[in-house]
C-alpha cells in the first residue's frame, strides 16, 4: 500500500515535469538561430513570396505563447502535431522510432552488462594483479575512445573487408529477426563499449568498498566459500549504485545515440532528432523530447522499484 | 488425356513463381534524407533524385542538356505567350488513371494555388492551362518567360494524378501517385524508399528492376563502405577525396562529368548595417579579394583539382556558359594597386561566414592565407547551414561562402541571385543595369540572344564584384562496374531508364 502511494506520489511528480519540460524545449528551439520557412523553401527559397507564404501556413508569425498552447492543447488530445518537413504525424515517426531506438539500447544495454559488470567484479577481486590491470586496460579503452571511429573502424574491418555484416541499416526485429540482429549488432556494441566501461568503473569501485564492510568478513569467518562471499553478500550490496547508474544510462541510450545512429544509418530518436534540428522541425523536435522526457522518468520509477527487490531494507522504510 | 494436360497446367502454374527470375533490386545510395515527396511541396536537391525514379515530367534534359520530350511529344509556341503542348498517348498513372491534358492542367494549377507551394515561384507567369483536346493543352503566359521550358523538365513539369491530388490533399507526398517508371511502396523515413516496378509504364521495355531502394546515408565514408560491400549498387555523390579507394576497387567504377552546381563567395553591399564596411562599399576592394584567390590551387588542395575555376554562374557543362569568361590569375601586385587606390588603410578586415562543413572551412582557411598578403584581415566564421541561411537573409554577415545545386537554364542561376528583390540576392546587390537586362533576358527564346544579354550581365557583375564566382563542381557518381546503361547528366539527377546489370 505504502508503495503504491510512493508510485503514485511519483507519477504525480512527473506531470509538472513534463509539462515545464515541454515549455523550456518549446522556448529554446524559439532561441535558436536559423528561419524554419527557408529551410522548408530548400532551392525555392529564392522567391520572397514563398518563404512568406510558407510562414504564414505554418503559423510561423503568431505569437510564440498562442504557438505554444495551440502545439499543447493538440498534444492534451493525442496529437503531437505534423512534421513540417515531411508533413508526417510526429506520433507516426515516434511510433515508427521508438521500437528501433529500444531495440538498440536494450543490446546495447545487454552487451555493457555483460562485458562491464564481471569486468568490474574480478578487478575489484583481483586487485592489484594483472586480472585487474587488463580489465582496467579494456575499461580505460572504452571510456577514451570516440565511437564515431570506432564505428567506422568496425564498419572498414567487418563489413568491407571481411564482408560479415551489413555496414549500415536496419531491419525490423519482427520482420526478420537474424538480418534484425546482424544490422544491429555493431552500433549495439559501439554504443555498449563506452558504457561498460563505465559499468565496470563504478562496479569495481562499489565492490572494493563492500568487500571491506564487516558483513564480508563474517561471512568469511563462517567459512562460506569466496564466490559465494563475492556474489551473494559483497555484489549484491555493490549492485545498488550500479542500478542507479543502469537507470540514468539507459534514459541516456533512450535519448538518443546520436554519434551511433548517424553512422551505422540506424533510424532511431537520436538520427530523428539530430535531423530534425537541422531543418528547425520544430514539432518533431518537441515530440520527440516529451516522449523521451516521458520515458526518462518512467526508467527513474523503474530504478526505484529494483532498488526495494535489491536491498530489503528499502521494503520497510 | 485432357485430365492429364490439365494437371500438367496446373502443375506449371504452381511451379512459375518459383522458375521465374528472382526480382532484382537497384540500390541507390543519397547524400541525405529527401523532404516530401511531393513535387508542389518539396525543395530539396535529393528529392529530385527520388521523383526521377517515381515520376515523369513533361520534359527532361539529355546529356547534352538538351530539353528531350518526356510526357510531352512536343511544343509549339503560337505567339510568345501562348505554349502548346502535344501529350504523349497511351500513358497511365500508377493508379490506373490516364494521363492527358486535363490532368496537366490539374497537376498545374495546383502547383499555382496550393498554399505553401513552392513551385508557383517557377511558373507564375502562366495565367491560365486551356484543354485543347485530350492530347494539347494550350499555356497562356502574361508575358514571354523563356525558362517555362526549363521549368517543365523540373519539379514544376511533373504529372501528378488527378485522383490521388484530390482526394489525398496535403497527405499526397506520403502516397505519391504520379506516371513514373516506379511506384511509391513505404518510406522509412532516414533509412529508405522503396518503389516498384509500373508494369503499365509507357516506356517499361527500358525499365530493367523490379524494384528500387533509396537510402539516405548522410557520413560519406559509410556511404563508401556500402558500396564497397555491395550493400548499395550506386552511390549518386562520392566525395572528391574517395575517388581514389573507388577506383582502386576491382568491382567498383567512378562516372565523373561537370556538374551545374558552382561554389561563390557573396558580398553584403546593401543588407543593413554590416554592409557598411570598406569592402561592402567599394567594388574595387572586392575585386582586389578575388585576385588574391589562385582557384586552382584551392580546387588542387580541398578537392584533388576535380573540379573547374569558373567566373560566371554558369557551369562549363551548361549551354549557357560563356568560354570567353574566365577567372583572373591570381595577382597580389594588382590586387594591392586597387587597394591603394581606396586609400583604405591595411588590414581591411572581413568576416567570412562559411557554412560548418569540413570542406566549406579547409576552403576558407586557404582563402585567409592567399588573401593576407595583399593586407586582408579574413576572420573566417564557421556557422551551421539553417543559421547561416537566417544571418545571410537577415544581412548579418560581410561575406558568405555558399554553393548552389545548378540549374540547366541559366535563368536558374542568376535572376534570384543577382536581381535585386530577390530572396538569393543575400547582399541586396542592387544594379538597374543588371535587373533590366535579366528581365530582358527572359523575353528571348534564342540560346544566342540570351548568352548574349547573359555576357553583359557578368561584364557588369564582375565590375560590381557583388559575388565571386569561384568554381564548378563536378558529379561523382560511384557504381558497380556490372551496372550498365548509366547516363550522366549534368544536373546529377540519375535516370533509371537504361540502367541494367551485366547477365
Amino acid at each position: 500500500m505504502q508503495g503504491q502511494g510512493r508510485i503514485g506520489a511519483r507519477l504525480a511528480q512527473a506531470v509538472p515535469t513534463i509539462l515545464l519540460l515541454s515549455v523550456i524545449v518549446f522556448g529554446l528551439q524559439q532561441l535558436m538561430p536559423g528561419d524554419p520557412a527557408l529551410i522548408i523553401a530548400g532551392e525555392a527559397a529564392g522567391d520572397p513570396h514563398v518563404v512568406a507564404q510558407i510562414r504564414a501556413h505554418l503559423h510561423l508569425d503568431a505569437p510564440i505563447a498562442l504557438q505554444y498552447l495551440r502545439w499543447l492543447w493538440g498534444v492534451l488530445h493525442g496529437n503531437l502535431g505534423y512534421s513540417w518537413r515531411l508533413d508526417e504525424p510526429v506520433t507516426a515517426l515516434v511510433a515508427q522510432k521508438l521500437p528501433v531506438t529500444l531495440q538498440l539500447s536494450a543490446m546495447a544495454f545487454l552487451f555493457a552488462v555483460v562485458i562491464g559488470v564481471p569486468a568490474g567484479v574480478i578487478s575489484a577481486v583481483k586487485r592489484d594483479t594483472v586480472w585487474d590491470f587488463i580489465a582496467n586496460g579494456v575499461g580505460l579503452f572504452g571510456l577514451s575512445i570516440p565511437t564515431f571511429w570506432l564505428g567506422i573502424v568496425l564498419i572498414l574491418v567487418v563489413s568491407v573487408d571481411l564482408g560479415w555484416l551489413p555496414p549500415s541499416g536496419y531491419v525490423p526485429l519482427m520482420q526478420d529477426p537474424l538480418r534484425s540482429l546482424a544490422t544491429t549488432i555493431m552500433p549495439a556494441f559501439v554504443l555498449g563499449n563506452a558504457i561498460a566501461a563505465t559499468f565496470m568503473r563504478h562496479t569495481r569501485s562499489a565492490m572494493l568498498s563492500a568487500m571491506e564492510q564487516d558483513y564480508v568478513r563474517t561471512a568469511r569467518a563462517k567459512g562460506l566459500s569466496e564466490p559465494r562471499v563475492v556474489l551473494r553478500h559483497a555484489l549484491r550490496n555493490a549492485l545498488i549504485p550500479v542500478v542507479t547508474l543502469g537507470g540514468l544510462q539507459l534514459g541516456t541510450l533512450l535519448s538518443g545515440a546520436v554519434l551511433t545512429e548517424q553512422v551505422f544509418g540506424v533510424p532511431g530518436f537520436g538520427k530523428l532528432v539530430v535531423d530534425s534540428v537541422f531543418n528547425r522541425d520544430y514539432p518533431v523536435i518537441q515530440g520527440v523530447v516529451l516522449v523521451t522526457g516521458a520515458l526518462y522518468i518512467a526508467l527513474n520509477l523503474l530504478t526505484d522499484l529494483l532498488y526495494v527487490l535489491i536491498n530489503p531494507r528499502l521494503r520497510a522504510a | 488425356m485432357r485430365k492429364l494436360l490439365l494437371a500438367l497446367g496446373l502443375l506449371c502454374a504452381s511451379l512459375a513463381p518459383a522458375l521465374a527470375a528472382p526480382p532484382t533490386t537497384l540500390r541507390i545510395g543519397l547524400r541525405e534524407d529527401p523532404d516530401i515527396l511531393d513535387p508542389t511541396l518539396s525543395g530539396s536537391y535529393v528529392g529530385r533524385i527520388v521523383f526521377a525514379g517515381m515520376c515523369d515530367k513533361l520534359f527532361d534534359y539529355n546529356t547534352k542538356l538538351e530539353i528531350v520530350p518526356q510526357l510531352a511529344t512536343s511544343y509549339t509556341y503560337k505567339d510568345p505567350t501562348h505554349l502548346i503542348l502535344h501529350l504523349r498517348p497511351g500513358v497511365l498513372f500508377q493508379d490506373g488513371e490516364k494521363f492527358d491534358a486535363a490532368a496537366v492542367k490539374a497537376t498545374l494549377e495546383r502547383d499555382l494555388t496550393m498554399p505553401g507551394s513552392l513551385r508557383r515561384g517557377q511558373i507564375n507567369d502562366i495565367t491560365s492551362i486551356n484543354v485543347i483536346d485530350p492530347l494539347t493543352v494550350e499555356i497562356v503566359l502574361k508575358q514571354p518567360d523563356s525558362p517555362l521550358l526549363a521549368q517543365l523538365a523540373g519539379r514544376p513539369g511533373i504529372m501528378l494524378a488527378p485522383k490521388a491530388i484530390a482526394s489525398e490533399g496535403r497527405q499526397f507526398g506520403l502516397h505519391p501517385v504520379c506516371a513514373g517508371p516506379f511506384r511509391f511502396v513505404s518510406r522509412v523515413p532516414q533509412q529508405k524508399i522503396v518503389l516498384e516496378k509500373f508494369k503499365r509504364y509507357w516506356d517499361a521495355k527500358a525499365i530493367h528492376f523490379d524494384r528500387l531502394v533509396y537510402e539516405p546515408i548522410v557520413n560519406s565514408a559509410v556511404r563508401l563502405a556500402n558500396l564497397q560491400s555491395g550493400a548499395l549498387d550506386l552511390v549518386e555523390f562520392i566525395v572528391p577525396t574517395d575517388v581514389a579507394a573507388v577506383e582502386k576497387d576491382p568491382k567498383l567504377r567512378i562516372a565523373m562529368d561537370d556538374a551545374l552546381g558552382y561554389l561563390n563567395v557573396i558580398f553584403n553591399v546593401g543588407n543593413g548595417p554590416e554592409a557598411k564596411t570598406p569592402i561592402g562599399e567599394q567594388a574595387k576592394l572586392r575585386r582586389a579579394f578575388g585576385l588574391t584567390l589562385d582557384r586552382q590551387a584551392l580546387v588542387n588542395a580541398v578537392y584533388k583539382g576535380l573540379y573547374a575555376p569558373v567566373a560566371q554562374a554558369n557551369a562549363p557543362s551548361s549551354r549557357f556558359y560563356i568560354p570567353a569568361i574566365q577567372p583572373p590569375k591570381r595577382n597580389i601586385a594588382e590586387a594591392k594597386k586597387l587597394i591603394a587606390e581606396t586609400h583604405v588603410p591595411t588590414p581591411i578586415h572581413l568576416t567570412l561566414m562559411v557554412p560548418n562543413s569540413p570542406d566549406l572551412l579547409q576552403v576558407a582557411q586557404i582563402m585567409q592565407a592567399m588573401a593576407a598578403p595583399a593586407g586582408f584581415d579574413v576572420k573566417i566564421q564557421a556557422t551551421e547551414f539553417a543559421s547561416a541561411l537566417a544571418a545571410a537573409r537577415a544581412g548579418q554577415f560581410q561575406a558568405f561562402l555558399i554553393m548552389w545545386s545548378g540549374r540547366a537554364d541559366a535563368d536558374g542561376n542568376m535572376y534570384s541571385f543577382l536581381h535585386s528583390g530577390y530572396g538569393f540576392n543575400y547582399g541586396h546587390y542592387d544594379s538597374p543595369v543588371v535587373d533590366k537586362l535579366l528581365d530582358e533576358s527572359r523575353i528571348h527564346q534564342k540560346l544566342a540572344t540570351r548568352k548574349a544579354i547573359y555576357a553583359k550581365v557578368f561584364a557588369q557583375v564582375n565590375e560590381d564584384a557583388p559575388v565571386i564566382y569561384l568554381w564548378a563542381q563536378k558529379n561523382i557518381v560511384g557504381l558497380k562496374k556490372s551496372l550498365l546503361g548509366f547516363r550522366q547528366v549534368p544536373d546529377g539527377i540519375i535516370r533509371v531508364q537504361g540502367l541494367h546489370f551485366a547477365n
